[in-house]
C-alpha cells in the first residue's frame, strides 16, 4: 500500500521537523517515541501477508522504540530535575529552516543517487536521508546529553526507513541486533547524563571536554 | 720426546734469567755493578719461604689470582714453538687459546687487585684493563699476518716463518709486525716506556700498582708468573725476527737460548736508554702498533 | 628428539582464514626451543623466591601468568612453518613481555621503559606484517618453505631481506635498533630481565637464521651487511656498557655485545653462502649457534646473580656497593663463573663459541692463493671486543662484590634463599660443562647448522672436522684440573695464613670512600670512547679558600635513545600541535566531521555532470 506508506514517511518528516523546533526536553522525547513508534509498525504495512517473524520484530520495535527507550530517557530526566536544553549552537528557528533545507535537497536529488526501484515508494530514499541528517543535525548541535541521545535515535530511524529498501532481504536476527544496539545504546547514554549531572550539575556535555587534558 | 722435555725444562728454568740479564744490562749501562745474574732466582726461593699475610678485606679470589695467573702463562708457553722446535701442545686455532690464556692471566690479577679494597690497585688494575684493550687487537693483526704467510692456524706453524718469507715480498710486513710485536710485549710486560718496573710512584704505576699487597708466596708466584709472561713473548718475537736454524738440535737450541738472551739484552738496552711516556701518550703509542700490525696486513694482502 | 638430524616432521592444523597452518619441528628449531624451556622453569623456580606473593600482592599472579604465556609465544613461534602462526606466537610473546616489563608499574621509570618497549616491539612487528605480505605476494602462499632460485626479482629480494633486518633487528637488539633494551631490562624484575636477555633476544636470532636462509642466492653484500652490524653493535654495545652504574643496564648493554658476536657468526654464514664455501657456513653457523646457548646460559645467570645481589643489597648502582663476597659468597662464586664465561676465558663455554667464530674468520683469510675477505678484519675487532668485556666484568665484580661496602652505614647484606640460588646451579655447571665437553655438541651443532642449510649444500662438513673442539675441550679440562688442585693445595694451607689491614704502601687509615669506584675504573676507557659516548658531566663548582660540600656526576645516556629518538619525537609533537585545534574533546565536532564525510561521499556518487546540465542547460 503505497498510499500508506507515503502517508507515514509524511508524517515522520514533518515529526523531524517538529523535534528541531522545540527546547522542551520532554516534548522531544515524546515526539521521537511516537515516530519510532510509527517506524516500528512499518514492516506491517509494507508486506502484504506478513509472517509471524515480521510481525514480532514489528511488535518488538514498537516496544522498544515506542515505550521502552523513552520511558528510560525520561526517567533520567526526572532524576536530573532539568526541563529545558540549554543554549543550542544554532537558535530554533534557524534549526528548523536548516531541516527544512535539508529535506527539500535530499527530495530533489536523491533520485540522482539510483537506489530505489520502482516497486516501492519513491519517498524512502528522500524519507530516510532527510532524517538522518535531522539526526545529525540534533547530534552536533544540541549540548544536553538527552538531545543527543534523541538526536542518536532519529538518525536510527533514519537508517532504519533506509532499510526498508531490503525489507524481503533483512533476516530477523539482524533486525533483533538493531534493536539490541539502539536499546544498550540509550541505555548507556542515560548512565553518562547521569553521571555528569552528577558531576557538573549540569547535562551540558562540553563539560566533558575537560577530561581532554 | 727429548725436545719437548728440553722445551718445557727452558720454560720452567730459564725464565727469571732473562730479568738478571735485563737487570745487570741496566746497571752495566749505569755503571754499576748491579745485582747478580741470578738474583732474580734467589728473591723467588727467598719468598717462598716466609709466611703468608693477607689483607682483612681479601677473599679466596685474591689466593687464586696468583696460581691461576701463573697456570695461565705457562700453559700459553706450551703452545708456542721455541726455534724450530715443535710446541708440545698445538691445534688448528691455538693462537686464539694463546691470547686469551693471557686474558684469564690478567682477568685474575685484576680481581685480586681488586679485592684488597685500595685505590692505588684500583688504579693500577683501570690502567691495565685500558691498555688491554688496545693491544689485543695489535696482537691479532700480527696473528693474521703471520697465519696468512704460513697458510696455517697453528701458532707451530705459523711462528717458524721461514728465511724465505723474509725474502720475497713479505719483508716488510715482517718488519713492521716485529715492531708492533714488540711495543705489544713491552706493554704486556711493563717495561719501559709503557710501565716502569722499579718505581714506587703508585700514582704512576701499572703492573707494580696492581701486586702491592701480594705478598710472601704469593709475590713470588706473581714475580716467576710475570717473567714466564716476559719469555713467553720474546720467545714469540725471537721466532719472527731471526728466522735463522740450521738442521742439527744440538745447534739450535744454543741458538734459541741466545737469540732470546739478546732481545732481553735489547730490552735493557732500551730501559736505559729512554725514559718512561706519560702516562696519556701510552694509548698513542699502542694505536701505533694497532697501525704497525694493521698496514702490515694490508700490505700483504695488497 | 628433535635434534637428530634427518627431515623435519611438519604437522598441519587449519585456520580457515589463510589456508592450512603448518607447524613442524626441526633441528634448528629443537635447538632454539632448548633455552626457552630450561630457563623457563629455572625462572620460575627464582621468581618464586624473588617476587614472593607475600610481598607484591598485587603483581606476583600477573608476572607468574605473563611468564607462561611469553614462555607458550616463544614455543609457537619456534614450530610455527605458516607465517601467521609465526606472528601469533610473536605477539603473544611481545605483549607478554610488556606487561612482565611493567611489573612494578608504580615506579615511573618503570613504565616509561615499558611504554619505549611497546613502542619498539609494534615497529617490529608492522616491519615484519610487511615482510609476510610481501612474501605472500613473492610466493603465494603463507607457508615458509624456502623460495626456489629466481622464483622472485632482486628487488623483491632486497626488500624482504632488508625488512626482515629491520623487523627482527629490533627484537635482537641490534643497534641502532636497540634503545628500548636498556630500559626495558634494567627496569625489569631479574629474573624477567633474564627472560629477556638470555632467551626472547635469541627469537629475533631464530627468525633471521630461519628467513635470511630460505631466501635464494644471497649476494655477498647481505652478509657484509650483517657482519657490519654485528661488529659494531659488539663493539659499541660493550662501549656503553663501561659506563653505566646501575648493574642491570650494564648487563642489558652486554647482552647488546653478545648479540653482536651472534651476528658476526650468522655474518660469515651467509657469506660461505654467496661464497659456496661450505667451510665458512658452518664454522659461522655453528658458531652463531652455539653462542646462543652459551649466552642464554650466563646472561641468565648473571642476570639471576644481580637479581640476588638487588635483593641482598637493596641497591642497584654498583659506586654504592662493595664487599658483597663475605656476606653473600655464594652468589659471588656464581657470578664469577658468569662472569669468567661471558668474557670468552679458556675453561668456560664463552670460549668455545668465540673460538668456533674466530676459526671461521681467519679461515677467509688463509685460503693459500686466493684473494683475501675483508670478513678477515672483523677478528680483531672481536678481539678488542672481547678484552673490553674483561675489562667491564673486572669492573662489576670487583666493585660489587670485593673491597669494603662503600656505605658503611647500610645494613649488612643477607644471602639469598635456597629458592633463589639453586636455579644459578644448573646454568653454571652448563657454563662449565660446555666449556670442559664442547665435542659432545658436536653432532648438536651439526644437526642445527643442516636443518636450514641443506637446501643449498649437499654435504655440510662436520663441525668436529673444521674445528679441533676435542683439543680445546682437553685444554680446558686440564686447565679445571689444575686449578682444583691449586684449590684444594691452598685450601689446606688455609690455618697458616695471617690477617692484616691492607698495606697499600703504608697507608695508615684507609677507609671504604677511598676505594677506587666504578665510575673511575671506567674512566680511562670512558675517555678512550668519547666520541660515541658523550657522557654528561656535571661537574662541581669549587670557588674560595673554603668551599662548599660539592658533587660530581657523569651518566653516559643511551645515544640513540637520548641523542636521536627523543630530540626528533619532540620536534615531530611540536610541528604536528598545528594540529590540536581540529581535536577541542567536544563530541560534536567529531559527529560534524562524520557527517561531512558522509555527504562528501554521498556527493561522488552524484553525476554531477548531467545535474548541471540538465538545470541550467535546458
Amino acid at each position: 500500500m503505497p498510499d500508506l506508506l507515503n502517508a507515514v514517511l509524511v508524517v515522520v518528516l514533518v515529526l523531524n521537523l517538529f523535534a528541531l523546533g522545540t527546547s522542551r526536553l520532554l516534548a522531544v522525547i515524546r515526539i521521537v517515541a511516537v515516530q519510532g513508534a510509527l517506524l516500528g509498525a512499518l514492516p506491517l504495512l509494507i508486506h502484504d501477508r506478513p509472517s509471524l517473524s515480521v510481525a514480532a520484530a514489528a511488535l518488538a520495535a514498537v516496544a522498544l522504540k515506542g515505550f521502552a527507550v523513552p520511558s528510560i530517557m525520561m526517567r533520567a530526566l526526572r532524576d536530573a530535575q532539568i526541563k529545558r536544553e540549554v543554549e543550542p549552537l544554532i537558535g530554533l528557528l534557524p534549526s528548523i529552516v536548516l531541516g527544512a533545507l535539508a529535506t527539500a535537497l535530499a527530495l530533489l536529488f536523491s533520485g540522482q543517487l539510483q537506489l530505489s526501484d520502482s516497486r516501492t515508494s519513491a519517498l524512502i530514499v528522500p524519507a530516510s536521508i532527510s532524517t538522518a541528517v535531522v539526526g545529525f543535525l540534533l547530534l552536533t548541535t544540541r549540548y544536553t546529553a538527552i538531545n543527543q541521545a534523541v538526536g542518536y535515535l532519529v538518525l536510527e530511524n533514519g537508517i532504519f526507513i533506509f532499510g526498508m529498501l531490503l525489507v524481503e532481504a533483512i533476516p530477523l536476527v539482524v533486525e533483533m541486533g538493531m534493536l539490541l544496539d539502539l536499546l544498550v545504546g540509550v541505555f548507556v547514554i542515560a548512565i553518562i547524563a547521569n553521571h555528569i549531572n552528577r558531576a557538573f550539575s549540569s547535562m551540558d556535555t562540553r563539560r566533558l571536554a575537560s577530561l581532554k587534558e | 720426546m727429548v725436545d719437548t722435555v728440553i722445551h718445557v725444562a727452558l720454560l720452567f728454568l730459564l725464565p727469571p734469567f732473562l730479568l738478571g740479564v735485563i737487570n745487570k744490562t741496566k746497571a752495566k749501562l749505569a755503571g754499576r755493578v748491579g745485582a747478580p745474574l741470578l738474583q732474580a732466582y734467589f728473591d723467588i726461593a727467598k719468598l717462598a719461604r716466609k709466611g703468608f699475610v693477607l689483607s682483612g678485606t681479601a677473599t679466596w679470589v685474591f689466593r687464586a689470582g696468583p696460581a691461576v695467573a701463573l697456570s695461565a702463562v705457562a700453559a700459553a708457553g706450551l703452545l708456542i714453538p721455541f726455534g724450530r722446535f715443535d710446541a708440545p701442545i698445538a691445534f688448528a686455532g691455538d693462537l686464539i687459546l694463546f691470547a686469551y690464556l693471557f686474558g684469564m692471566a690478567r682477568f685474575f690479577t685484576m680481581t685480586a687487585a681488586l679485592d684488597t679494597g685500595s685505590s692505588f690497585e684500583g688504579m693500577g688494575a683501570s690502567r691495565e684493563a685500558a691498555f688491554s684493550c688496545l693491544s689485543e687487537p695489535a696482537l691479532f693483526f700480527a696473528f693474521l699476518v703471520l697465519a696468512k704467510l704460513s697458510g696455517s692456524l697453528s701458532l707451530g706453524k705459523m711462528l717458524m716463518v721461514s728465511p724465505e718469507s723474509f725474502a720475497s715480498g713479505a719483508a716488510a710486513p715482517l718488519i713492521l709486525i716485529s715492531l708492533g710485536l714488540f711495543v705489544i710485549l713491552l706493554a704486556e710486560t711493563c717495561r719501559i716506556p709503557v710501565d716502569d718496573p722499579n718505581t714506587h710512584l703508585e700514582l704512576t704505576m701499572i703492573h707494580e700498582a696492581m701486586i702491592l699487597d701480594h705478598g710472601g708466596p704469593w709475590l713470588g708466584t706473581i714475580l716467576y708468573a710475570s717473567s714466564l709472561k716476559l719469555f713467553v713473548l720474546v720467545a714469540v718475537l725471537a721466532n719472527v725476527i731471526v728466522p735463522f736454524r740450521t738442521g742439527k738440535a744440538w745447534l739450535d737450541w744454543p741458538i734459541f737460548v741466545g737469540e732470546t738472551l739478546a732481545l732481553a739484552i735489547v730490552i735493557g738496552f732500551l730501559e736505559s736508554a729512554m725514559a718512561r711516556l706519560k702516562m696519556r701518550r701510552v694509548p698513542y703509542l699502542l694505536v701505533s702498533a694497532i697501525l704497525f700490525c694493521g698496514s702490515a696486513f694490508i700490505l700483504l694482502v695488497r | 628428539m628433535g635434534l637428530r638430524p634427518g627431515p623435519a616432521a611438519v604437522y598441519g592444523f587449519p585456520w580457515p582464514a589463510a589456508g592450512n597452518a603448518a607447524i613442524g619441528l626441526d633441528a634448528l628449531s629443537a635447538f632454539f626451543l632448548v633455552p626457552i624451556f630450561l630457563f623457563g622453569g629455572l625462572g620460575s623456580i627464582y621468581g618464586l623466591g624473588y617476587w614472593p606473593q607475600a610481598r607484591h600482592p598485587g603483581s606476583a599472579r600477573r608476572l607468574q601468568t605473563f611468564w607462561g604465556l611469553a614462555v607458550a609465544g616463544m614455543g609457537l613461534l619456534l614450530v610455527a612453518r605458516h607465517a601467521l602462526a609465526f606472528m601469533l606466537g610473536w605477539e603473544i610473546m611481545a605483549l607478554s613481555a610488556f606487561f612482565l616489563i611493567t611489573a612494578e608499574d608504580r615506579e615511573a621509570e618503570s613504565r616509561r621503559a615499558g611504554f619505549i618497549y611497546l613502542i619498539a616491539t609494534h615497529l617490529g612487528t608492522l616491519t615484519l606484517f610487511g615482510m609476510f605480505a610481501l612474501w605472500r605476494w613473492a610466493t603465494g602462499s603463507f607457508a615458509l618453505e624456502p623460495i626456489a632460485t629466481g622464483a622472485a626479482g632482486v628487488g623483491v629480494m632486497n626488500a624482504l631481506f632488508f625488512l626482515a633486518l629491520i623487523g627482527f633487528g629490533l627484537k635482537a637488539g641490534v643497534m641502532p635498533l636497540h634503545f628500548w633494551l636498556p630500559g626495558a631490562h634494567a627496569n625489569a624484575p631479574s629474573h624477567v630481565s633474564a627472560m629477556l636477555s638470555g632467551v626472547m633476544l635469541k627469537m629475533g636470532i631464530y627468525g633471521l637464521v630461519r628467513f635470511l636462509f630460505l631466501l635464494p642466492d644471497p649476494p655477498a653484500a647481505w652478509g657484509g651487511l650483517v657482519l657490519v652490524l654485528g661488529a659494531s653493535s659488539g663493539l659499541l654495545g660493550v662501549v656503553f656498557a663501561i659506563g653505566q652504574h646501575d648493574i642491570k643496564r650494564l648487563l642489558a648493554y652486554h647482552s647488546i655485545e653478545n648479540v653482536g658476536i651472534i651476528l658476526m657468526g650468522l655474518g660469515l654464514a651467509m657469506l660461505g653462502r654467496s661464497a659456496h664455501r661450505a667451510d665458512w657456513l658452518v664454522l659461522g653457523l655453528a658458531g652463531c649457534l652455539l653462542h646462543v646457548w652459551n649466552h642464554s646460559l650466563f646472561k641468565s645467570l648473571l642476570f639471576l646473580g644481580a637479581g640476588s645481589v638487588v635483593h641482598g643489597a637493596r641497591e642497584r648502582r654498583i659506586d654504592l656497593m662493595g664487599g658483597l663476597a663475605g656476606s653473600m659468597p655464594w652468589t659471588a662464586a656464581m657470578f664469577l663463573v658468569g662472569a669468567v664465561a661471558i668474557c670468552g676465558l679458556p675453561p668456560l663455554n664463552g670460549f668455545v663459541s668465540e673460538f668456533l667464530v674466530y676459526l671461521g674468520l681467519f679461515g677467509t683469510a688463509v685460503i693459500p692463493g686466493a684473494k683475501v675477505s675483508a670478513a678477515v678484519a672483523a677478528a680483531p675487532v672481536l678481539a678488542m671486543i672481547g678484552a673490553l668485556a674483561l675489562a667491564c666484568f673486572v669492573k662489576v665484580y670487583g666493585m660489587v662484590f670485593l673491597g669494603t661496602p662503600r656505605r658503611p652505614d647500610s645494613a649488612p647484606a643477607r644471602e639469598s634463599p635456597v629458592g633463589m640460588l639453586a636455579p644459578m646451579l644448573p646454568l653454571a655447571l652448563c657454563c662449565v660443562l660446555i666449556g670442559g665437553v664442547p665435542a659432545l655438541l658436536g653432532p648438536v651443532l651439526d644437526a642445527a647448522v643442516a636443518a636450514p642449510a641443506l637446501a643449498q649444500f649437499d654435504a655440510l662438513p662436520p663441525v668436529l672436522a673444521l674445528a679441533p673442539l676435542g683439543a680445546v675441550g682437553l685444554a680446558s679440562r686440564m686447565a679445571i684440573a689444575v686449578i682444583a688442585c691449586i684449590a684444594a693445595f691452598q685450601y689446606l694451607r688455609a690455618r697458616r695464613i695471617r690477617r692484616a689491614p691492607t698495606w697499600d704502601c703504608g697507608y695508615a687509615s684507609p677507609g671504604p670512600r677511598m676505594q677506587y669506584s666504578a665510575s673511575s675504573f671506567a674512566r680511562t676507557i670512558e675517555s678512550m670512547f668519547a666520541w660515541a659516548l658523550r657522557p654528561r658531566e656535571r661537574a662541581p663548582r669549587i670557588e674560595g679558600p673554603f668551599p662548599r660540600n660539592a658533587s660530581l656526576e657523569s651518566h653516559v645516556d643511551d645515544a640513540v635513545l637520548d641523542r636521536l629518538i627523543v630530540p626528533a619525537a619532540r620536534g615531530t609533537r611540536r610541528l604536528f600541535g598545528w594540529f590540536r585545534r581540529f581535536q577541542q574533546g567536544l563530541t560534536q565536532q567529531y559527529i560534524l566531521y562524520v557527517l561531512v564525510a558522509l555527504a562528501l561521499l554521498l556527493c561522488t556518487l552524484i553525476p554531477f555532470g548531467d545535474l548541471i546540465s540538465r538545470l541550467f542547460g535546458r
